[in-house]
C-alpha cells in the first residue's frame, strides 16, 4: 500500500521552512550572504549642527566606493551604499544600524558617528556579530578600554590620546623655546572637550615641567557668545592658550577674540583650527595660530595626497573634512582585506584586517596599519603647524614621531588600567 | 568657585570696565530679542515659540546683504527690515488663524514653524556653518578705557540696542499708535469697536517683535558664527530674562536682559564651573519671591 500525500506544504517541508525563515529573522545577513551585490550599512550624521561633518563623511565613502566598484567590486561583488541620518542622537544611531542589519539586509557596518553614537553603534555590532568600522569617533577608551574590544570591530579613526602626545610635545618644544609658562585652557564643557584637554596638558607639562595653568573656562557645547571667557582669559593674562573648540563654537571664538585684539596678546594652541570646516569660514583668520592637522591637502605634502583632495573638491565643489580622510580610509581597508581574503564574509575580512598595512595617501610614510592588538588605526599622518590666513593655510606642519606616540601610549594604557 | 578672582576683579578698574562692558554687550543683544518676546506676548497674549527663528533670519539676511553690497549699513537694514516682513506675513498668514485656540495649538504651530524654518535656511544657505566677517571699519585695535578693554564694535551694538529701547519705551508710552497698541493689549474688543482695524495692529506688533529679533541676529552676525538652528539658543536665554522682567514688561525685559548679562559676565570669574547654573538659580529666586517677575503686573 502506497501512502497518498496530500497536497500542499508537508510537515516537514514546513518545519523547515519555519527554521528557514527563523534564521533569516534572526540573522538576516546570514541569508543574503550570497546577494549579488553587497549592501553596506551606514549611519551617520546628516542633520543638526554637525549635518558638514556627516555628509562629508557620505561624500568620501562614495567616492572610494564609486572607485572599488569600477575595479571590479569586493571580491567580484558590488557595493551598495545604504546611508541613513541618525541626527546625532546615540538611541537614533544604535535603532538606524540594527535596522541596516536586521531589514535592510546590510552585511558590513562603517559607523559614521561621532563618539556618543559609535558607543552605540558598537553595542550593536557586538549583539549582531557584524563587521563593523567605526571611522569618526576620536574616543581613546573605545578601543583602548580591553572591556570595548570585540573581534569584529574596528576604528579607523585618529585618537585622542596620539593628538595630545603629539600637540603636548610640540607645545612644550615652543613653551620651552619662546619661555611660555602662564598658560590658560578654553574648551567645550562635555566629555570630548574634557578629556582632550586634560590629556595635551597632561603631556604639555610632562615635556615642560615648568608650565602653570592658570585659568580655565569651559564654555558650553555651541554657545553662542564667548564674550565673558574672552575677557575672563584677558584679565588672567596667560602666555599661552590652549583650545579644543571645534567648528563654529570655533569660528565663533576667533571672531569675538579678534576684536578684543586678543591673539597679539600670547600664543594660541587651538588642536581643531586646521580644517577646512574652519580654515575657509574665518573672515579675519590671524596668522600663526598653532593648531594639530585635522586635514589638509599639503600634509602629508605627498602627490597622491594633494591629488586625493583635489578629486573630492572636483567632485563636491568643497574641501574634505577631518572625517572624510578617516572614512575615504575605511573603504580602502575593506577593498584591501576582501581583495586578500577574496571574499567579502565578515569574519574572514575580520581576521585579515586586524594588523592589516595598505598603501594610504594619509599615511606617515605613506602607509596605515590596522593594529592587531586593538583595532586601532596608526601610522597616519599627525602634526602640528602654524595657520596663514590664505592656501596652503597651514605652510609647513612638524610631524609627530609614532615611536614617541607608541611609547607614551603603552604608558598611558597601563596607567589607566588599560593593559 | 573662585572667589579670589571674583574679589580681585571687583577692586580693579581694568577688570571692572572690561567685565561691565562685557556685561553690558551680552545683556543688550539678549534684550533686542527678547523685548520682542515680550511685546507681543504682552499685546497677543501668545508665547512665540518661533522667535529665536527671527534672529537667525536676520543674520542670514545680513550676511547675504553684506555679501552683495559690502555695506554694514545695508546688512543691518536688510536683517531688521526683513525680518519684519517675514514677521507681518507669519502673522498674518499663520499665527492669526491660532488667537482663540488653545495655549497648546499655539506652541505646536511655533514649534512647527522653528523646524520649517530652519530646514529652510538649510535649503537656502546649506547645513554648514558660515561667518560674516567683521566690517574692515571695525577691524581696529580695542578702546582702553581706565585700563579696561573695550572693542569699538560692542560700543556701537550697545549704542543700537540702547537706541532702539529708548524708542521703543517713548514710542509706546507717549505716540498715539502707541497709545492704541496698549489699548489694545487690554482691551481688543473696545479698540476694534473704535473703528481701530486690530489686525493691522497685532501685525504690526509681530513684524516690530519679528524686526528687533533680526536686528539682534544682524548685530551679531559679525561676530557669531551662522548656522541652521542657532536661534534655539538665545531663544532660551529670552525666556529667562522675560521670566525675570516679567511677561509683558519692556522695562523688565531690559533690567532683566542686563543683570543676565552681568551674571555671566562676573559669574564666569567667581564661578567658572557654575555660571549657567546662577542664571537658573536668579531665575528661581526671582519667581520664588516675586512670580509675575520683577516688574511683571499682577493679574486683575
Amino acid at each position: 500500500m502506497t501512502r497518498t500525500r496530500t497536497p500542499g506544504i508537508s510537515r516537514r517541508s514546513s518545519l523547515a521552512l519555519m527554521g528557514a525563515g527563523a534564521i533569516s529573522v534572526a540573522a538576516p545577513w546570514v541569508a543574503r550572504a550570497q546577494a549579488k551585490t553587497i549592501k553596506i550599512g551606514m549611519p551617520t550624521i546628516l542633520s543638526g549642527r554637525v549635518a558638514q561633518l556627516g555628509t562629508s563623511s557620505r561624500n568620501a565613502v562614495m567616492l572610494e566606493v564609486d572607485k572599488v566598484n569600477a575595479a571590479g567590486g569586493l571580491a567580484g561583488r558590488q557595493i551598495e551604499m545604504v546611508i541613513r541620518d541618525s541626527k546625532g542622537q546615540p538611541q537614533e544611531a544604535a535603532r538606524v544600524a540594527r535596522e541596516l542589519v536586521n531589514t535592510d539586509g546590510c552585511e558590513w557596518l562603517i559607523d559614521g558617528e561621532a563618539s556618543s553614537g559609535s558607543f552605540a553603534v558598537h553595542e550593536v555590532a557586538r549583539d549582531l556579530g557584524v563587521l563593523c568600522v567605526h571611522t569618526c569617533s576620536e574616543a581613546s577608551s573605545l578601543t583602548a578600554d580591553p572591556k570595548q574590544h570585540i573581534p569584529n570591530a574596528f576604528r579607523c579613526v585618529r585618537q585622542g590620546i596620539h593628538d595630545s602626545i603629539v600637540g603636548g610635545s610640540y607645545a612644550a618644544a615652543i613653551a620651552k623655546t619662546k619661555g611660555l609658562k602662564k598658560w590658560a585652557t578654553c574648551s567645550p564643557d562635555y566629555a570630548y572637550g574634557r578629556d582632550t584637554t586634560g590629556e595635551f596638558t597632561l603631556y604639555l607639562k610632562r615635556f615642560a615641567p615648568d608650565v602653570e595653568l592658570i585659568s580655565e573656562s569651559w564654555p558650553k557645547l555651541f554657545q553662542p557668545d564667548y564674550t565673558e571667557v574672552v575677557t575672563k582669559i584677558l584679565q588672567a593674562k596667560p602666555q599661552a592658550l590652549y583650545s579644543c573648540l571645534w567648528g563654529g563654537d570655533l569660528t565663533s571664538y576667533i571672531d569675538q577674540a579678534n576684536i578684543y585684539a586678543m591673539f597679539g596678546q600670547m600664543e594660541v594652541f587651538a588642536v581643531n583650527m586646521a580644517d577646512y570646516t574652519a580654515l575657509t569660514v574665518v573672515k579675519n583668520l590671524p596668522k600663526g595660530i598653532h593648531s594639530g592637522n585635522r586635514y589638509i591637502k599639503t600634509f602629508p605634502a605627498t602627490p597622491e595626497n594633494a591629488a586625493w583632495g583635489d578629486a573630492y573638491k572636483a567632485k563636491y565643489n568643497e574641501y574634505p573634512t577631518n572625517w572624510s580622510w578617516q572614512n575615504a580610509t575605511a573603504v580602502m581597508f575593506l577593498a584591501e582585506a576582501a581583495k586578500k581574503a577574496n571574499s567579502t564574509d565578515g569574519k574572514k575580512i575580520a581576521e585579515v584586517l586586524a594588523g592589516l598595512t595598505i598603501k594610504c595617501p594619509f599615511g606617515a610614510d605613506g602607509t596605515v596599519t590596522m593594529r592587531g592588538d586593538d583595532h586601532t588605526l596608526v601610522g597616519y599622518a599627525i602634526g602640528w603647524g602654524t595657520t596663514i590666513p590664505q592656501e596652503p593655510y597651514v605652510p609647513e606642519v612638524k610631524a609627530g614621531d609614532w615611536k614617541t606616540i607608541f611609547e607614551l601610549e603603552a604608558e598611558w594604557k597601563k596607567s589607566k588600567g588599560y593593559t | 568657585m573662585d572667589l579670589d578672582a571674583l574679589a580681585g576683579c571687583l577692586s580693579s578698574s581694568a577688570c571692572l570696565v572690561t567685565q561691565t562692558t562685557s556685561g553690558l554687550i551680552i545683556g543688550m543683544l539678549l534684550f533686542l530679542v527678547a523685548v520682542g518676546l515680550t511685546l507681543i506676548f504682552g499685546v497677543l497674549k501668545i508665547v512665540n515659540f518661533s522667535h529665536g527663528a527671527f534672529y537667525m533670519f536676520g543674520a542670514y539676511f545680513a550676511m547675504t546683504a553684506y555679501q552683495l553690497t559690502g555695506s554694514f549699513a545695508l546688512a543691518m537694514f536688510a536683517g531688521a527690515a526683513g525680518t519684519a516682513v517675514l514677521g507681518l506675513i507669519f502673522e498674518r498668514v499663520f499665527m492669526s488663524r491660532v488667537y482663540g485656540a488653545d495655549v497648546l495649538m499655539q506652541l505646536l504651530v511655533c514649534y512647527a514653524f522653528v523646524l520649517i524654518f530652519d530646514d529652510v535656511v538649510r535649503l537656502i544657505w546649506g547645513p554648514e556653518f558660515k561667518s560674516m566677517g567683521m566690517p574692515a571699519a571695525f577691524q581696529v585695535m580695542p578702546l582702553f578705557i581706565a585700563g579696561g578693554v573695550v572693542p569699538p564694535y560692542y560700543l556701537l551694538l550697545i549704542g543700537v540696542a540702547l537706541v532702539a529701547a529708548i524708542v521703543l519705551g517713548i514710542g509706546l508710552s507717549r505716540s498715539r499708535i502707541g497709545k492704541v497698541i496698549r489699548a489694545a493689549a487690554h482691551n481688543p474688543g473696545m479698540v476694534s469697536a473704535l473703528g481701530i482695524n486690530t489686525g493691522l495692529i497685532y501685525g504690526g506688533v509681530f513684524a516690530l517683535g519679528g524686526m528687533l529679533a533680526g536686528l539682534a541676529g544682524a548685530l551679531a552676525a559679525p561676530v557669531r558664527s551662522l548656522t541652521p538652528g542657532m536661534g534655539f539658543s538665545v531663544l532660551i536665554e529670552s525666556f529667562i530674562v522675560t521670566v525675570i522682567g516679567g511677561m509683558g514688561s519692556i522695562v523688565g525685559a531690559l533690567v532683566g536682559a542686563l543683570l543676565l548679562g552681568l551674571i555671566r559676565s562676573f559669574g564666569s570669574l567667581g564661578f567658572p564651573l557654575f555660571t549657567e547654573g546662577l542664571m537658573y538659580l536668579f531665575m528661581v529666586i526671582v519667581l520664588v519671591s516675586k512670580p509675575t517677575g520683577l516688574f511683571g503686573k499682577e493679574a486683575a
